[in-house]
C-alpha cells in the first residue's frame, strides 16, 4: 500500500491522544483498527497530514457492567463484542449484528467505536446502536460530553464528532431477556448490507411489551423505524401482528422500501422467538 | 507403459510447490530486490476519450527522489506498437496501440505518463505532481451505438467495426443451410443474451522488474507466456531476441488475465534501458481493475430452429463482440475460439455464425478462464431450455434427444471439428444420481403449488469444450500468428535424479507435481527425485506457454515423448553393457534386465555409464538427455453434466446455490486431488458469472466497480459444498488420454445456474434475467419489470470513485 505521506503519532493515554488532535489540526486523523481508514488511504481518497493512533490506549478497550447499562470501550475489537458475556447477556442485538461484520480477520482488527464514528450508512452498528439508544461519550479539550446516539449520526459519513474529539466509550443500556436478530441482505459474504435490519423485542406473556428496530443502509444514516416499534407495542406476539407492523417500515415501492418491509417482517419474527 | 510397482499416474498426489507457495518462501516477482534498483509508477487517464492537449512534467521531476518522468511523446520512436497475434481477417482494422498514449487517450486507466524514482512511494507521490491539460472527445460505450459509427473511437479508422468473422455450414460443406432450416423449421426460437464484462481478478497482482546489466535484459514478469513475451517484445521494441531473458518465477493465477503483453512490461523494459539501472513496477488492484484486459462482454442473437418432436434443425448465431479501445495479444480471436463451440454436444444439420468485433472507449478484452467457449456454452445451453419450454418437454430429455450417442464417435461436427471420444450419457446418467433429480422435481412441485416463497429451479448443463491448443495447421488457418505445439526437455543426471524443463508455464496449476508423476511412472524413478524447471527462457529455451487447458495435453505428450526417447537410448546402452541384444532387454520398476536371466542394470547405472561415456557403443553421444516437441493432430474435447438446485426468495430476489452437481469427463486423471482443484476454482468463476461479478462503466467511460469492495468476487461462504464425479473416456489424440480440466468448471456453471434460477420463477411469468442475477434484478423481473435493471454494488467502498487510485 502506498498512501500520502503523513506523521505518525503514538499517544499513551487519551489525554494526550486529544491533546495530539488539537496541535495537528484538523488534517489529522485519528487510526483506531484501520479497517476502514486504510482502504481510504490506500486508494488516497483521504491524505491526513497526520495518524494519531489510538491502538495503545488500553483503557479504551473492553465492556464494562454501569449499573443499568453497559459501557463499551470504543476499542473493543468486533472479535471481543462477539464474545463478551455482559453483551450477550445485555445487548444480544449487538453480538449478532457483529458476527455478520466482514471477515474473521476484519473483526480482529476493527473496533466497535471506529465503526461508528466511519459512519457509513452501510455498516452494519449504526442502526442497533441508534434503535438501542446508545450514547457516545467523547473526550474533547473542554473535557468529557454525552451524545445520543440519535444525534450523534448526522448524515452520510458524517457524525457529531468535532475534528477535535475522541469517542472513548459507549453507554448501551440493559436489555436483559429481550429476543434479538440481525436480517441482512447481501450479494457474498464479504459485501456491505444492500439493506438490513437490526430487532429488539421484548415479550412479556405473549405480548410485546416494547419493541427497537433499526434501518441499515435506507439512508444516508441509520434509520430507526420508529412507526413499527410503536405499532407493535401491546400487540400480542404473533405473525400477523408482525406482518401488520413490518409494513410500516417504509412506504415505497422501490426494491429497498420493499426489502426494508420484509427483512422487518422476518427480523421481528426472529427476534420474538429468539 | 507403467515402470513403478503403484502406478504414479492417478494417484492424489499432495503438491510439490504448495508448501512455498503458502509459506511464501519463494520468489513471486514483487519480492526481487535488485542493488540500485528503480520503481516505476504509472499514471493512468481519468477520462475514457480526450486528446491529450499538454502534460506538464516539471513540478514532478523536480520532487525528491524523482529520476526520470517521461510521456508518450518522450517514447514514441522507440515504444512500437502492442502486439495482436490475431489478425482474424484480411481486412481486420487495427489501431496502433502505444504503450504510453502520445496525443489520444482512449479509455479510462490508459497509461499518459510515467515516474521513475529511488523508491515506490516516491514514484507514487510525483504522480499527483503530473499535470495533463485533456481536450475530452465523445465516449463510445455501447456496441449498437458504436456501429453507427457516429462518434469514433479511433477516428483515423473511419469505423468502430473492427471485423467481421464468419463461418456457414453450407460454404464450408460440414452442414446445409441455416437460412433454409429456420425457414422450413416448424419451430424457431430467436433471443438475445448478455455476456457481460468481467475481471479475471489473479490474485498477484501484475508485476515487472527488469535488470539491464551484463549486456542483457533480464525480465521477471508475473506472466502466463514467457516465452511468447520474450518474442514479442523483441518485436516491439527492435531489441534482439537473444539478448532478452525472460523469467515468470512462480505467479499467483492469471485465468487468461497473465496471457498478455501488457504496456507496463514494454515501458520498465525501456525505462531500464533508458536508465542504465533496475526497474520494477508492481500495480495496485485498483490499477490492475482499470487497466489489464477485461474478459467476455458479447451480445449474442440466437436463432435456433426445430421439429415439434424436439429435434434440432438449425443454429444461427450472430454475435457483437466488444474489443475495448485496442486490440491485445488475440483480442480478436477470442470470440472466434466460441464458433466451435456453439454447436456443443448437438447434432445440428445446419450451422451459421457471425462475430462483429467493435471497438468502445473502455479497457480492452481478450482471454479469460474458456475464452469464447463459456458465452458459446452458456447461449447453447440457454437455449436448449428455452425449447424445452416451448415444446413442453423435460429439459434433459430434449438434450438426449439431440446429443452425439457414445457410439457415434469420433464424429464430425457441423462447425468442423471432429470430437474423438465421449460419453454424454454415462456423464449424465452419474450426475442424475448424484443430484436426486426426481425428488428434487417433486419437491419443486409442492413447493409451487403451495406458492411458498421460496421457490426451487433445476438448471441443467450438458457442455462440452475444445481444450489441447492447439494443431499448428488450425492456427495458421485460422490466421493466428503462432504454432500450439509444445516442448519437453529431460536432463538425466549422473546420480539418476531428473530434471525435467517444460515449456508450459505454471502459474498455480501443480505442473511440477503432474509433470513428476508422469516421469516417475514412465522411468521408474521415485517422484520426489523428478525437478521440474519452468518459465526462464534461458533454461527453457522453447515453449509456447500455459492457457487454453493446453498443458497436459500438449506438454504432457512432449514430456512422455521425451522420457520415451530416454528409454530408447538407455535401452541400446542398457544391451551393451549387459552383453545381450537389444530385443532381449526388458525395462520394468526402472530396471534393464536381460529376458529369461537375473543380469540386470537399474537406469541409474545407464545413466551414469552414459554419463562418464567410458564404454560406450560405436557412434553413440555420451549422456541420456533428450528434447520431444509436440503438435497435437487435433483438439481435445471435455465434457460433462452439470446440475444445480437454486432457491430463489421471491420477496427479496436472493438466489441460493442449494445443491450442486459436477460429473466431468475429463479423459485420463493424473493427479485427482488437481482435477477437484480446477473444478471447485472453474465453478466458483462460472457461478461468481451467473451471479455475482459484473465490470460497470458508467455514462462517461469510468469503471465504477474497481475494488473488491464493489467488484464482488464470492469466497468459500458463498458457495454450496460441491459434488463432483467423474466418468473417464481417454482421449484418443494424445498417449497419456487426458482431456484437460482447467476451464471445465467455468465454461459449465454458469448457464446451470441462470437455468436453474429461471427454472424456479418461470411459472411466475419470468422469461429471462440478465447476468449476474443480482437479488434486485430478479426481483424487478418477478414485478414484471425490465429484466436488466442496473444493480450497482451496495454501499460502503461502492459509492466511492476509486479511479486512478494507487496502493
Amino acid at each position: 500500500m502506498i498512501p500520502a505521506e503523513f506523521r505518525y503519532l503514538c499517544p499513551s493515554t487519551v489525554d494526550e491522544a486529544v491533546r495530539m488532535l488539537a496541535e495537528e489540526g484538523e488534517d489529522a486523523k485519528v487510526i483506531a483498527g484501520g479497517q476502514s481508514l486504510v482502504p481510504v488511504l490506500r486508494m488516497r481518497l483521504a491524505a491526513p497530514t497526520a495518524l494519531i493512533d489510538i491502538g495503545g490506549l488500553t483503557e479504551l478497550t473492553g465492556v464494562r457492567d454501569d449499573g443499568d447499562s453497559l459501557l463499551i470501550g470504543a476499542m473493543t475489537t468486533h472479535y471481543e463484542v462477539q464474545r463478551d458475556h455482559l453483551i450477550h447477556d445485555h445487548a444480544l442485538l449487538l453480538k449478532l449484528v457483529t458476527d455478520t461484520v466482514a471477515d474473521p480477520q476484519v473483526r480482529h482488527r476493527g473496533t466497535f467505536g471506529g465503526s461508528l464514528c466511519h459512519a457509513d450508512p452501510a455498516g452494519d452498528l449504526l442502526a442497533p446502536a441508534l434503535a438501542l439508544d446508545a450514547v457516545m461519550i467523547i473526550a474533547g479539550p473542554g473535557g468529557r460530553r454525552e451524545v445520543p446516539a440519535s444525534e450523534f449520526f448526522v448524515g452520510y459519513f458524517e457524525t457529531a464528532l468535532a475534528p477535535d474529539e475522541i469517542l472513548i466509550d459507549v453507554r448501551v443500556p440493559k436489555y436483559t431477556g429481550w429476543g434479538a436478530h440481525y436480517e441482512k441482505l447481501n450479494r457474498v459474504a464479504q459485501a456491505w448490507s444492500i439493506v438490513a435490519v437490526a430487532a429488539a423485542v421484548q415479550v412479556r406473556d405473549g405480548t410485546i411489551a416494547a419493541a427497537r428496530v433499526g434501518l441499515t443502509n435506507v439512508g444516508a444514516g441509520p434509520v430507526r423505524a420508529v412507526d413499527v416499534e410503536s405499532a407493535l407495542v401491546g400487540q400480542p406476539a404473533t405473525a400477523e401482528a408482525i406482518s401488520e407492523a413490518a409494513l410500516r417500515a417504509s412506504t415505497g415501492d422501490g426494491y429497498k422500501d420493499n426489502l426494508a418491509r420484509v427483512l422487518t417482517g422476518r427480523a421481528l419474527t426472529a427476534a420474538v422467538a429468539g | 507403459m507403467t515402470a513403478t510397482a503403484e502406478p504414479e499416474v492417478g494417484k492424489a498426489r499432495l503438491r510439490k510447490e504448495d508448501a512455498r507457495l503458502i509459506t511464501g518462501q519463494t520468489k513471486w516477482t514483487d519480492n526481487i530486490q535488485l542493488t540500485g534498483m528503480l520503481h516505476m509508477a504509472v499514471l493512468r487517464s481519468p477520462v475514457a476519450h480526450a486528446r491529450i492537449r499538454h502534460i506538464d512534467c516539471s513540478r514532478a521531476t523536480a520532487m525528491p527522489g524523482v529520476a526520470l518522468v517521461l510521456t508518450g511523446e518522450d517514447f514514441a520512436a522507440e515504444q512500437g506498437s502492442l502486439p495482436c497475434a490475431w489478425p482474424i481477417t484480411e481486412d481486420m482494422k487495427s489501431p496502433p496501440a502505444p504503450a504510453l498514449a502520445v496525443d489520444q487517450v482512449n479509455f479510462a486507466g490508459e497509461a499518459v505518463a510515467l515516474v521513475i524514482a529511488d523508491n515506490a512511494y516516491r514514484a507514487a507521490d510525483a504522480l499527483a505532481a503530473i499535470d495533463v491539460d485533456y481536450d475530452e472527445l465523445p465516449v463510445v460505450l455501447d456496441m449498437e451505438e458504436a456501429l453507427k459509427d457516429q462518434d469514433l473511437v479511433h477516428p483515423d479508422l473511419g469505423t468502430n467495426k473492427c471485423a467481421t468473422w464468419v463461418f456457414d455450414s453450407a460454404e464450408a460443406g460440414s452442414g446445409t443451410d441455416v437460412e433454409e432450416a429456420i425457414a422450413s423449421a416448424e419451430v424457431v426460437i430467436e433471443r438475445t443474451f448478455r455476456q457481460q464484462r468481467l475481471i479475471p481478478s489473479f490474485m498477484e497482482p501484475r508485476s515487472v522488474v527488469v535488470d539491464p546489466s551484463a549486456d542483457m535484459f533480464t525480465m521477471w514478469s508475473a506472466t502466463q507466456i514467457p516465452h511468447i513475451l520474450r518474442w514479442m517484445l523483441s518485436a516491439v521494441t527492435g531489441i534482439a531476441e537473444h539478448k532478452i531473458r525472460v523469467i515468470a518465477p512462480d505467479v499467483g493465477g492469471g485465468f487468461g488475465g497473465k496471457l498478455q503483453v501488457t504496456p507496463e512490461e514494454v515501458l520498465c523494459l525501456l525505462a531500464a534501458r533508458r536508465m542504465g539501472r533496475p526497474v520494477k513496477w508492481t500495480e495496485s488492484r485498483t490499477e490492475s481493475m482499470l487497466s489489464a484486459h477485461h474478459g467476455r462482454d458479447q451480445i449474442q442473437k440466437i436463432t435456433l430452429s426445430a421439429r415439434r418432436d424436439g429435434t434440432v434443425t438449425g443454429l444461427k448465431v450472430e454475435l457483437l463482440a466488444d474489443m475495448g479501445a485496442y486490440l491485445r495479444l488475440v483480442t480478436p480471436g477470442i470470440p472466434i475460439l466460441g464458433a466451435f463451440m456453439f454447436n456443443a454436444i448437438y447434432k445440428f444439420p445446419a450451422y451459421r455464425f457471425e462475430c462483429t468485433n467493435v471497438f468502445t472507449n473502455k479497457t480492452p478484452t481478450d482471454a479469460y478462464r474458456g475464452a469464447g467457449r463459456p458465452e458459446a456454452t452458456f447461449a447453447i445451453e440457454r437455449m436448449m431450455d428455452e425449447l424445452a419450454v416451448e415444446l413442453g418437454m423435460d429439459p434433459m430429455k430434449i438434450r438426449e434427444m439431440n446429443w452425439i450417442k457414445h457410439d457415434e464417435f469420433p464424429f464430425t461436427t457441423v462447425a468442423g471439428m471432429t470430437y474423438d471420444s465421449g460419453n454424454y450419457e454415462a456423464a449424465t446418467a452419474r450426475a442424475m444420481e448424484l443430484f436426486g433429480y426426481d425428488d428434487l422435481r417433486e419437491e419443486q412441485k409442492r413447493r409451487r403449488e403451495s406458492g411458498d416463497p421460496v421457490q426451487l429451479g433445476i438448471g441443467i448443463s450438458t457442455y462440452t469444450e475444445m481444450c489441447g491448443l492447439a494443431p499448428s495447421r488450425v492456427l495458421g488457418a485460422l490466421r493466428y500468428a503462432a504454432g500450439g505445439w509444445e516442448t519437453a526437455s529431460i536432463r538425466m543426471l549422473p546420480t539418476g535424479k531428473v530434471e525435467v524443463i517444460t515449456g508450459t508455464s505454471p502459474h498455480g496449476q501443480g505442473h511440477e507435481t503432474v509433470w513428476s508423476q508422469i516421469v516417475a511412472d514412465r522411468l521408474g524413478v521415485p517422484f520426489e527425485d523428478v525437478e521440474v524447471l519452468h518459465g526462464d527462457t534461458a533454461s527453457s529455451h522453447k515453449g509456447m506457454d500455459s492457457y487454453g487447458s493446453r498443458s497436459l495435453t500438449v506438454g504432457g505428450t512432449a514430456l512422455v515423448h521425451a522420457a520415451d526417447k530416454v528409454l530408447a537410448k538407455a535401452r541400446k546402452l542398457a544391451a551393451h553393457m549387459m552383453e545381450c541384444d537389444e530385443a532381449d532387454v526388458e525395462f520394468a520398476a526402472g530396471s534393464f534386465s536381460v529376458r529369461g536371466t537375473s543380469t540386470a542394470r537399474t537406469l541409474g547405472d545407464v545413466v551414469l555409464a552414459a554419463h562418464v561415456a567410458h564404454d560406450l557403443p560405436e557412434g553413440m553421444e555420451p549422456g541420456m538427455d533428450a528434447d520431444a516437441t509436440f503438435d497435437p493432430d487435433n483438439f481435445s474435447f471435455p465434457h460433462g453434466t452439470h446440475l444445480c438446485a437454486t432457491e430463489v426468495d421471491t420477496e427479496t430476489g436472493m438466489v441460493k446455490i442449494r445443491s450442486y452437481v459436477a460429473v466431468d469427463d475429463v479423459g485420463t486423471v493424473v493427479n485427482p486431488l488437481i482435477v477437484d482443484g480446477q473444478v471447485h476454482g472453474g465453478l466458483a468463476q462460472g457461478i461468481a458469472q451467473a451471479l455475482y461479478e459484473e465490470a460497470i462503466h458508467d455514462e462517461m467511460g469510468t469503471l465504477t466497480t474497481a475494488t473488491f469492495a464493489d467488484y464482488l468476487v464470492p469466497s468459500a461462504a458463498d458457495l454450496p459444498a460441491f459434488m463432483t464425479a467423474r466418468t473417464a473416456t481417454p482421449a484418443t489424440s494424445n498417449p497419456l488420454g487426458v482431456k484437460g480440466v482447467g476451464e471445465a468448471g467455468t465454461i459449465a456453471s454458469t448457464p446451470a445456474v441462470v437455468n436453474s434460477v429461471l427454472d424456479a420463477v418461470r411459472h411466475l411469468g419470468v422469461r429471462d434475467i440478465e447476468m449476474p442475477l443480482s437479488p434486485e434484478r430478479v426481483w424487478t423481473a418477478l414485478q414484471g419489470g425490465s429484466a436488466d435493471a442496473s444493480t450497482p454494488a451496495a454501499g460502503g467502498l461502492g459509492s466511492i470513485d476509486a479511479q486512478g487510485g494507487q496502493s
